[in-house]
């Protein structure tokens, strides 16, 4: 097996469905219907670009292994999404505010993998990028819409926006994994998105009227993040829900 | 009836002797409705990629509109159903990814009758959407004309509508929301 790949797999996988799950939370609980349908769908587009993903993982481990039993049947250690992904939903602006820094961070790494020297990677990437062009594009408008709102509005987004900002470091670091892969021409070089991904931040915060997040320091030392499979105590709930059919009726398919 | 027209969106032009059984599987496929969107056949919509006929078996490529349209399995059973019914049983059916579905490939047929459905068709190419340069801040928006009375003092109420290929669109004339298939 190709134990890097396999790992890159999950990370990019694993980020989608634990989103998908978070956004699928809202349902029935949106602030207005657009906007409960609107969550919904930037899931489902998620939770389908994830079971690509894992498809592809679960061939490259070749133990038989599928999308379900990757989603399903993993402990949360085995997991490998970004840590940011995990967080509870919170306020409405809350959820938006790890949408927009998901969002960007997702748009600049799909783009990049478009053109990985894996074609199946590339292939699953070119999908995926069109549809989060209007994920993209709808996180930052909300972002705009409260920062630069009510008083209520820009208190509850800034503070959101501070909140999730140490979580979004591990998006731009590369460990082994992705060093051997980036050397492939697999991965995307994570390292080089930052840039690209500050400005886009930055120029969208400021649009807000919102204050950037002062702190440089940003969890994601290489190797104890997410992608690692070191998680906050938040994945374990999520997957106790996700999980529980499958855990408590093996097998159970309808 | 399948036009050359949509023939050619499909890409896939009939083969030598397999013509008569490709030509019965296309005329079977442009009567499958999408689920979501039944005014407009899977032919229409541009998603059926292929159909070949070799060693007595039938090859039909189908690609996703969105990745995690919740009517894709549906559609493969519609197919699978829609083609015994003309005699085809042994068929393969093949995801397709590469090109991603583009709304530039819904037939014109297609868009005529979206928009008789009241829904608002794409109306700019969805390959001019160039993800590689898409600003961080609003897109500049392309006025989208409403359905029922035409008027282009529309505005956009939501990304996502009933489904996440479309829009939720206002018509600030006649006061209508309304569905605006989204370019893609």
């Amino acid at each position: 097996m190709n134990e890097p790949l396999f790992e890159y797999l999950l990370r990019l996988g694993d980020n989608d469905v634990v989103l998908a799950q978070r956004l699928g939370e809202w349902i029935g609980h949106g602030p207005v219907l657009e906007e409960d349908i609107a969550l919904a769908n930037v899931g489902l587009d998620l939770l389908g670009q994830g079971r690509m993903w894992l498809t592809y993982a679960g061939e490259v481990e070749g133990r038989g292994r599928g999308e379900d039993e990757l989603a399903f049947l993993r402990d949360g250690s085995a997991f490998r999404n970004a840590q940011l992904v995990e967080m509870p939903n919170g306020d409405f602006a809350a959820t938006m505010a790890r949408q927009f820094y998901f969002d960007h961070a997702h748009l600049l790494l799909l783009r990049s993998l478009c053109k990985s020297s894996d074609a199946r990677i590339a292939e699953i990437a070119a999908k995926a990028a069109r549809e989060v062009t209007y994920h993209a594009e709808r996180s930052a408008d909300w972002v705009i819409r409260l920062g630069d709102g009510t008083d209520e509005s820009h208190a509850r987004m800034q503070k959101a926006i501070d909140r999730l900002w140490p979580y979004t470091g591990e998006f731009f670091a590369a460990d082994a994994v992705e060093l051997d892969l980036i050397e492939r021409g697999i991965a995307a070089d994570a390292r080089a998105l930052r840039e690209p991904w500050l400005a886009a931040i930055h120029l969208v915060l400021d649009e807000a009227t919102l204050t950037r997040p002062a702190g440089e320091w940003m969890q994601g030392s290489p190797n104890r993040g997410g992608k690692q499979g070191v998680h906050t105590e938040h994945l374990g709930h999520l997957l106790t829900e996700m999980q529980f059919l499958q855990r408590a009726y093996p097998g159970a398919a309808w | 009836m399948v036009t050359a027209e949509q023939r050619a969106l499909a890409a896939m032009p009939a083969t030598g002797g397999a013509a008569p059984t490709v030509d019965l599987a296309w005329e079977a496929l442009a009567g499958v409705p999408d689920p979501e969107v039944p005014v407009v056949s899977i032919v229409e919509l541009g998603i059926v990629r292929g159909v070949s006929f070799a060693g007595g078996r039938l090859r039909v490529e189908v690609t996703p509109t969105y990745s995690g349209c919740p009517a894709t399995e549906m559609i493969a059973t519609l197919i699978r159903e829609r083609l015994a019914a003309v005699g085809l049983a042994d068929v393969d059916l093949v995801t397709r990814l590469s090109p991603p579905w583009t709304t530039d490939w819904i037939a014109p047929e297609g868009k005529r009758k979206l928009a008789a459905f009241g829904i608002a068709p794409p109306h700019v190419q969805g390959a001019r959407i160039d993800v590689a340069g898409i600003s961080p801040l609003r897109r500049a928006r392309v006025a989208v004309p409403c359905p029922r009375c035409a008027s282009t003092n529309t505005s956009l109420l939501s990304q996502f509508g009933s489904t996440a290929c479309k829009a939720q669109y206002r018509c600030e004339d006649c006061r209508e929301p309304f569905d605006y298939f989204k370019p893609h």
